[in-house]
């Protein structure tokens, strides 16, 4: 298992060093120029500037220091926010979008894994439509509707929860619950057709014929099975989540980092767009090599290659 | 003998989008303390049906009992409700499935699903279930049980996973012992060590067991009586002798000239003509007279009740009515009957 991670730790590092390259050329490429759009600046002062950011100097040796950078956790300073590391910036934008990304995927997947569940062992009953609807509505109704609903009844009406901005708890619930209805609906759909082909299968006639009660059956025999194909959707969905999302940040105003982002990349702000993009490409592998170590942990039959299980 | 179970008059239909589908259509038979039946039939004649409605196991709401009783030591397990019939299941009547491939948990250690029933039914702690579930593996043949305890299904090939199977089905020392197919899914080594198995543990744990098989050659090593099915009814039953010695009903002879013997390459083989009927719609009369070339008219009108050829024998065909033509079964299988006969009852090994 130690060797494995070490190895699979091994490759992640080849693949972030990669995209690094790749990012920082493709900024390269980019037409446009932090300093396009301030005209007004005079040759010598526009030589001030590039010089203070290294970008004087010829390509390759741009890159041999940014990637010396990295090494040392130096992501450059942002061209936009005087003086301020990108690294800061990162950090402090990150904790919001990480908060609300966690909650709505362990909620949202924890509340769908039921929803299926409840689905389907009363299999073409109205709970069965019940909970479909839901699902349904869930996966089709983007989150932005949600989110403005929410603010409507629970923050303007009732005046349960504060309208925006970030501070308490209070303030992450009704983001996280407007986040958390796609993964919730995209586990109940999984979770639900995987069950009823789980419960159909032989070794649940087997435990049916031990005597169990149907309620052991379902969670002890029905639900671990039906949970594996669930992993491979929830995965990528987790990445989406955490990086944080542009549309729900805007709406409640929330200081994540995909607010950031687009920030960024409208001012032509290089090193926070490369700094972000490398902090979402770190955050995808390792949820990646997390999902891979939970296959293991639920289904016996994945073997790690490589290091002894 | 005491009488262990009575099926008695069994039916079982299905509710399918085509219409009703007449699986079982009144199916009787009994089984003492101790005994094994073999059921035979088939591939379609209702084996698996019957004893999944004997293990009210029948999916529901779709599969259901439409009529008559399955008593277990007198009581009549049709009318028991879901937690009554939870208390009999892997306790007093337990089953053992066709493929083993597919009938044990794949996330769930051998362990783990051996000793969930002896937990539940002998409420044993979980020290005292899993010394047990060791003995049982070693019962069943499977070396180094402390270890393989531990291990899940797929660390195990087909022939230990039925092992695992039987040992599950053993647990709590269960009065009747349903196999349906046991053996089918194996390759024939497997198949007589999984046999040789089988009829140990009957020695040892005197548990009455009804054996399924399409295969009249399992059926001699293995069984005290047959049953043979079609269509969903026993066309004849009596003891593995009367069976094998002297059947009476065409479809026995179908499925006994059918079975290969040692010297058989040559021999001509009398297999059946034909597939069994559609079961939404049984035909009239005799459900097997379309693939009979032995059928009489009256086959095609009138179904044959069951004609007494001894205490022990019956056989549901109008050949058997003292009207009948004299009809002898056809040579292959006249020679097969001899064989059995001159060799004593060795059907099975070959
Ligand atoms: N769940 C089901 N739904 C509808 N028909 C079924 C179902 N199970 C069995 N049958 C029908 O019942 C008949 C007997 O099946 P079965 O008992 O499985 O035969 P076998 O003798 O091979 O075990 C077949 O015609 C089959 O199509
Ligand atoms: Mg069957």
């Amino acid at each position: 298992m130690v060797r494995y991670i070490m190895r699979r730790v091994f490759y992640m590092l080849i693949t972030l060093f990669i995209i690094a390259t790749f990012s920082f050329f493709l900024m390269k490429l980019m037409p446009g120029s932090p300093l396009s759009a301030e005209d007004k600046l005079s040759e010598e002062q526009k030589q001030i500037v590039l010089e203070k950011y290294g970008l004087d100097e010829p390509v390759p040796v741009q890159y041999i220091k940014y990637l010396g950078g990295l090494v040392q956790g130096d992501l450059g300073i942002s061209f936009h926010f005087d003086n301020t590391p990108v690294s800061k910036i990162l950090m402090d934008r990150l904790g919001p979008s990480l908060q609300l990304g966690a909650q709505s995927l362990i909620f949202g997947s924890l509340l769908g894994i039921l929803l299926g569940l409840v689905a389907a062992v009363f299999h073409n009953g109205a709970l069965d439509y019940t909970s479909t609807i839901v699902a349904v509505l869930g996966t089709s109704i983007p989150s932005f509707v949600f989110a403005g609903l929410l603010q409507w009844v629970f923050a303007v009406e009732l005046g349960w929860f504060p309208v925006a901005l970030w501070g308490s708890f209070e303030h992450t619930v009704l983001p996280t619950i407007a986040l958390m209805i796609y993964p919730m609906a995209t586990a109940a759909r999984f979770t639900r057709t995987e069950m009823i082909e789980v419960m159909g299968s032989n070794y649940i006639t087997t435990a049916r014929a031990k005597g169990l009660k149907e309620s052991e059956i379902v969670f002890k025999h029905g639900l671990r099975n039906s949970l594996i194909p669930l992993i491979t959707v929830m995965g990528p969905m987790a990445v989406g989540l955490m990086t944080g999302t542009l549309v729900i940040e805007q709406i409640f105003a929330v200081p994540g980092i995909g607010e950031q982002f687009v920030t960024s990349i409208m001012i032509n702000d290089y090193p926070t767009i490369m700094g972000t993009t490398l902090l979402f490409s770190i955050m995808f592998v390792v949820i990646i090599l997390i999902i891979d170590l939970l296959y293991v942990v639920i289904d016996p039959r994945i073997r790690l290659t490589g290091g002894e299980s | 003998m005491s009488k262990l179970l009575e099926v008695k008059d069994l039916k079982v239909s299905f509710n399918t989008f085509n219409g009703e589908v007449q699986a079982v259509r009144g199916v009787s038979f009994d089984l003492n303390k101790g005994e094994t039946i073999a059921i035979v039939g088939e591939s379609g004649s209702g084996k698996s049906v019957t004893s999944n409605a004997i293990m009210q196991l029948l999916p529901k709401p779709h599969g259901y009992v439409k009529g008559g009783e399955i008593l277990f030591e007198g009581e009549d397990l049709v009318k028991k409700s879901t937690s009554e019939m939870r208390k009999i299941r892997g306790k007093d009547i337990s089953m053992v499935f066709q493929d083993p491939m597919t009938s044990l948990n794949p996330t769930m250690k051998i362990g783990t699903q051996i000793m969930e029933g002896l937990i539940k039914h002998q409420k044993m702690s979980k020290e005292h279930a899993k010394k047990r579930a060791i003995e049982l593996l070693d019962l069943v043949g499977i070396p180094q049980p402390e270890v393989r305890m531990k291990q899940y299904p797929h660390q195990f090939s087909g022939g230990m996973r039925q092992r695992v199977v039987v040992a599950i089905s053993l647990a709590c020392n269960p009065k009747i012992l349903i196999a349906d197919e046991p053996t089918t899914a194996l390759d024939v080594t497997i198949q007589a060590q999984i046999l040789e198995l089988m009829k140990d543990i009957q020695k040892k744990t005197e548990s009455a067991i009804i054996f399924i098989t399409h295969d009249l050659g399992v059926v001699a090593n293995v069984a005290d009586r047959v049953a043979v099915m079609y269509a969903g009814k026993v066309v004849e039953i009596g003891t593995t002798d009367d069976i094998f010695y002297n059947p009476k009903h065409p479809y026995t002879w179908g499925l006994l000239g059918s079975m290969p013997t040692l010297d058989s390459a040559e021999e001509e083989l009398f297999a059946i003509p034909g597939s069994p009927p559609d079961m939404t719609n049984p035909p009239q009369g005799d459900a097997f007279a379309a693939r009979n070339k032995f059928a009489l008219e009256i086959d095609k009108v009138m179904e044959p009740p069951m004609f007494k050829v001894s205490d022990t024998h019956y056989a549901a065909t109008w050949l058997l009515h003292e009207d009948a033509p004299k009809i002898e079964p056809p040579a292959s299988v006249q020679l097969r009957m001899q064989g059995f006969a001159n060799t004593g009852n060795k059907v099975g090994d070959q």
